[in-house]
């Protein structure tokens, strides 16, 4: 019985490895190659389309799809991918997506998230609003700028928006980013972080001296609520 | 069969102080926005209703006596659908741009809080909501997105033996239930801050 309790004293004491588990997943380079690839599309992915794309066999990449479904990263649904149903319509195909979870890791344990709340919450409250935008748009021009030293004199928007990690793609004349940086901040202080985001794209594009870009505001489902025109204009407020 | 009709809708009040008056040249993309603004808060999904005199907005609404003090007073079927239109649509440039026209105040400016279905609080209702929210923080009865909580369990029968007011079915539900009126009745004194 003691050393019962020891033992739960013990486990109590130490921070869930979830984190740390998806992370080590992705050791396997096959397993990242998927990892990505389904990360990267913009719709649910077959088992089979994913081993055709990294170029293994499908049993392979199942086992390893799964693996990447046990510790969280990726989401596994079935669906029918044809209008069939009924005896004999065949089994639903089960499909892959990444899991909306965000996992992190630091070491040593590191919580940003939490002392960015806190600022934003006084941000927020003293009106500050114009202030945050202004350092933002500061801080993306320098960005870059360090940008052209790291990808070249003239880089594509595409590649430096990718290196922020807003994953950027092509929408006729638009990029759109399908993922917000800031994501869970935003949620909780949306004028102020949406606003806080676009400033720093302004300041990014400017920075790594792309042209004619239009930064604006354009919130869509699952996507991070700014937009990149490639026409040149102002960034002013668009409601129709 | 349909599904039963919500127990409870969400109202929403917010007060800003604007910087400058309407025919300042500084507020002149406010102006422009009031409308299109308005009008895609009544398309959006959920909106049930809003405060708004025959000039089509509530600028003409004075709650305080201070001509620089606007109310902005709508009623939606969810908080996700208020949510979604205040942040998740053309909305949220507007807000990202609120410093520009409304000044920073130094008490509470917006409050949320449940209603039942049917029916539509008064403007003296929103705006002692406002002053709960002021006095005692976020309470079930009055709260924030931040700090929010769940509508009461559900109105069974009124004593009356009738059920709680409904919209009429096949109705777009964009219109206040039959008898409510469009503008509710509005203080007869000002609100003391």
């Amino acid at each position: 019985m003691e050393t019962d309790l020891r033992k739960n004293a013990a486990v109590s004491a130490t921070p869930p490895d979830d984190g740390l588990d998806a992370v080590g997943a992705l050791q396997e380079p096959l397993r990242r190659a998927l990892y990505r690839y389904v990360a990267g599309s913009h719709r649910d992915v077959s088992r089979n389309e994913a081993a055709e794309a990294v170029g293994i066999q499908r049993t392979l990449a199942a086992f390893h799809l799964d693996k990447l479904v046990d510790v969280g990263l990726l989401v596994a649904s079935f669906r029918r991918l044809t209008d069939r149903s009924g005896p004999g319509a065949g089994r639903p195909a089960k499909l892959y997506r990444r899991a909306e979870v965000t996992h992190e890791v630091s070491l040593p344990a590191r919580s940003y998230g939490v002392a960015a709340e806190l600022l934003a919450e006084v941000v927020d409250d003293a009106g500050a609003d114009a202030a945050l935008h202004a350092a933002a748009r500061r801080s993306g021009r320098k960005r870059g700028v360090q940008a052209r030293a790291q990808l070249g004199e003239a880089p594509s928007l595409e590649a430096v928006l990718a290196q922020h990690g807003f994953e950027p793609f092509r929408d006729g004349d638009v990029i759109r980013l399908k993922n917000c940086p800031f994501h869970q901040l935003s949620r909780q202080f949306p004028p102020l972080i949406c606003g806080m985001n676009l400033a720093l794209l302004e300041g990014l594009a400017e920075g790594s001296g792309v042209e004619g870009v239009e930064v604006r505001m354009e919130p869509a489902p699952d996507q991070c609520c700014v937009a990149l025109g490639c026409a040149a204009g102002d960034s002013k407020t668009n409601v129709r | 069969m349909r599904a039963p009709l919500a127990q409870f809708h969400l109202a929403q009040v917010n007060v800003m102080r604007m910087r400058a008056p309407l025919d300042d040249a500084t507020m002149a993309d406010f102006v422009a926005l009031l409308a299109p603004v308005n009008a895609l808060a009544e398309r959006s999904p959920g909106f049930v209703w809003r405060l708004k005199t025959d000039e089509g907005d509530a600028t003409a609404i004075r709650v305080v006596d201070d001509d620089r003090i606007l109310v902005n007073f709508s009623v939606w079927e969810s908080q996700l659908q208020l949510w979604n239109f205040a942040y998740a649509s053309r909305h949220l440039d507007v807000m990202r741009r609120r410093r520009e026209w409304a000044e920073r105040l130094p008490t509470r400016t917006h409050v949320i809080w449940w209603v039942p279905a049917g029916t539509l609080p008064t403007l003296d209702d929103a705006l002692a909501k406002l002053e709960r929210l002021r006095a005692f923080g976020p309470t079930p009865e009055a709260f924030t997105f931040r700090d929010s909580f769940p509508h009461p369990v559900a109105l069974h029968v009124e004593s009356n033996g009738h059920s709680p007011a409904r919209y009429r079915d096949g109705e777009a539900r964009r219109e206040p239930a039959a008898g409510l009126g469009s503008v509710p009745s509005l203080p007869t004194r000002p609100i003391a801050r």
